[in-house]
């Protein structure tokens, strides 16, 4: 009795919000998180936050990083400020649990695509475009003379637990055949002070961190990356399955970014390109992408200038790149594979039409 | 005294009309305990219900197919062999027996040093007494998790690697470990040797499990000592004054007469502190122990299975607790005092 009647109550409950999110239909675009990070008026984004280069919190108390500007660039975008974002650090383990359970709106925590982080069968993410093409790396003190993954044998080696890098590490040892000890931390904290302290004769993890991490040591120059490359690791923002929609909306405003730079837009142009493109109504691609004309915004569920709100709030992708772990930040990293298409790199948004 | 001639049987009062059935206290009760029970249940099977309502929505229904796939990583130290070829649910095994060494130990140790504290503080020796307050005081009222971070990076990492660790015959203690000579290969008396720069030895401790064991023992033997403190000074004091009247040291005493008399205090305040120790346990993934916690969460990671891992934790974990807790009940039931 008492259990058909609470059933029947959720049934009609459920029929009722299934109506008032038809009645909605019609207007644009439906996704349930657009609608509650406008509400809320800022955006909750997941970062790892202790990583130089990629999100960290600067001398002035203030996140930065190429993982923060997406995440700048997304609440630009949304809400129309770069600054109304909300950061919480997660850690390699509690990542994807606080994404699913709606506690962080988007990942932007160097987070490695894979399949079955993809699949609904798997974690059941939602991959937006990849913002740093990275690969595996293992830093070792140059006093220790180990020049390749042979010198390993037998030798414990520090890893930061529930990562791909993890698994990496054990496929590339068994393939070569080199015993190994992984010693394994929960934060990347504790697994490079256990580094530092001596208790692993390497450390293992995306080659950017590495070197991210290198600028924090307190001899910087006393350790060095092997040359091997041991994965792909494509570090790319995430949402849920949960939300087409959303996911939709951040994977095109990364996708701006990088049309940006294809197009020569800058934090400092953008201003005057969108001036040309309204007194120009021959550029047709430049007036559609910068939404002076057509709808792109509003089929997203987005302003139609959200292209000039993100690269107004962070710069392309090629500023921000330059700025967090370019020539012009101390992990100096090269381009690489992160260059434009046209350059020769994996840089490549397809065409906002 | 004369007896008391039996009275008139009072005429009895006619039985009153019987209470209706809302205030008649036999059922009442009964009606309060069945709808208690009842919005109970309609709890749990609400809660179950959303569950599985969620995961039916995100296309993830309960499933344990995952358990038998290849787990991928490899675990640094397993008492049961293991490689990253072989299936999650051996990697959990692996990680349980871990915890289970860890909790043995554990207990063996902090009960010893418990009680050997415990006894300092009756000691009359004033220095024995006022260390043993010290310890017991500092040590309960810093939390466990700094503690084990304090003894594995400060203490364990500290120590000397490679040539430079400390030898002694038979027994090496490096940054990398405990390495005791045993019977190793063809069954051959084997010292530890210093080999390529990596210390072998039959018998490994790594000091992963050294820094969890010594913070679990520090910090269970305080509270084990208050429990052992508290049953000593449950026994009467005249027992004492009897024992050193007959002329009894103060450690036969002790032995003799006191400890056994104060162990049916000592032993339900013990239960409780040992299944604080093996919950305790899991706080090794901040010192890169691998254990049961620390498999399980790669697992999760890698399988997104959430709900099955930590229900797999859960029933581990509920179930050690609950053998510790058996076990302890059945001691209890031995020392309690026999009446008759």
């Amino acid at each position: 009795m008492f259990r058909t009647r609470t059933r029947s109550l959720v049934v009609s409950l459920c029929a009722a919000g299934l109506l008032a999110g038809c009645a909605g239909d019609g207007g644009g675009v439906q996704s349930q998180k657009l609608s509650t990070i406008i509400g809320r008026g800022k955006l909750i984004c997941g970062v790892e936050g202790k990583l130089p280069g990629f999100s960290f919190v600067g001398p002035d108390g203030k996140y930065l990083g190429l993982d923060v500007d997406v995440c700048k660039a997304v609440a630009a975008a949304v809400l129309g400020d770069p600054e109304k974002v909300e950061y919480r650090d997660l850690n390699s383990s509690e990542r994807f649990a606080a994404l699913a359970s709606g506690e962080v709106d988007l990942l932007s925590r160097n987070t490695t695509m894979t399949l079955s982080r993809d699949a609904a069968g798997g974690n059941g993410l939602s991959f937006a475009p990849t913002t740093f093409y990275d690969g595996q790396g293992v830093l070792v003190p140059v006093a220790s003379g180990i020049k390749d993954l042979k010198g390993l044998a037998g030798k414990p080696i520090c890893v930061e637990s529930g990562t791909t890098t993890e698994l990496n590490l054990a496929d590339r040892m068994r393939e070569q055949n080199i015993p190994y000890t992984p010693l394994k931390f929960q934060t990347s904290d504790q697994t490079f002070a256990a580094y530092l302290g001596d208790r692993c004769v390497a450390v293992t993890s995306d080659r950017s961190q590495l070197a991210g991490k290198r600028t924090s040591f307190p001899k910087p120059d006393a350790h060095t990356l092997l040359p091997v490359v041991m994965s792909k690791e494509p570090l790319t923002p995430a949402t849920t399955n949960g939300d087409p929609a959303w996911a939709d909306a951040v994977r095109w405003i990364v996708y701006g970014l990088m049309q940006a730079e294809e197009s020569g837009i800058t934090q400092a142009n953008v201003d005057a390109k969108l001036a040309e493109a309204k007194a120009n109504t021959n550029q047709a691609d430049l007036r559609r992408f910068l939404g002076v004309e057509g709808d792109f915004g509003k089929q997203l569920g987005l302003p139609p200038d959200f292209v000039v709100k993100a690269v107004k709030a962070v710069g392309n992708y090629g500023e921000i790149f330059d700025r967090n772990v370019g020539p012009a930040s101390a992990l100096k990293l090269d381009r690489g594979l992160n260059r434009q298409w046209k350059d020769g790199g994996l840089i490549y948004s397809p065409p906002f039409r | 005294m004369a007896p008391v001639p039996p009275a008139d049987p009072a005429p009895r009062p006619a039985p009153p009309p019987s209470p209706p059935w809302w205030r008649d206290r036999r059922i009442v009760p009964w009606v309060v305990q069945a709808v208690v029970g009842l919005l109970v249940l309609l709890l749990i099977a609400f809660l179950l219900g959303n569950l599985v309502r969620n995961l039916t929505a995100a296309g993830l229904l309960l499933s344990w197919r995952w358990l038998q796939q290849p787990a991928g990583f490899d675990i640094s130290e397993s008492v049961i062999p293991f490689n990253a070829q072989l299936p999650y649910w051996r990697a959990l095994a692996a990680g349980l027996v871990n915890t289970i060494r860890a909790v043995l130990v554990g207990l063996v140790g902090a009960t010893l040093l418990g009680t050997l504290v415990g006894m300092a503080s009756f000691s009359h020796n004033g220095l024995l007494r006022r260390l043993a307050r010290v310890y017991v005081e500092v040590v309960r009222n810093i939390p466990l998790l700094l503690q084990l971070v304090f003894w594995y990076f400060v203490v364990f990492l500290s120590f000397p690697n490679g040539v430079a660790a400390i030898q002694l015959p038979g027994v090496v203690l490096a940054k990398s470990g405990l390495y005791i000579a045993g019977f190793g290969e063809g069954l051959r008396w084997m010292g530890p040797t210093l080999v390529n720069g990596v210390w072998q030895a039959p018998v490994r401790l790594s000091v992963e499990f050294g820094a969890l064991l010594t913070g679990l023992i520090v910090y269970s033997g305080a509270f084990i000592a208050e429990v052992v403190r508290g049953g000593i000074a449950a026994v009467p004091k005249g027992q004492w004054e009897a024992a050193s009247s007959l002329g009894l040291s103060w450690f036969a005493t002790l032995r003799r007469i006191v400890l056994p008399q104060s162990l049916r205090v000592i032993v339900p305040g013990l239960n409780t502190q040992y299944i604080s120790l093996a919950k305790n346990s899991s706080l090794a993934v901040a010192v890169g122990y691998t254990d049961l916690y620390s498999v399980a969460e790669t697992t999760l990671n890698q399988t997104g299975r959430a709900v099955e891992v930590i229900l797999v934790l859960l029933a581990a974990y509920l179930t050690l607790d609950l053998l510790i807790s058996a076990l302890m009940n059945g001691l209890n039931h031995l020392v309690q005092i026999r009446e008759r």
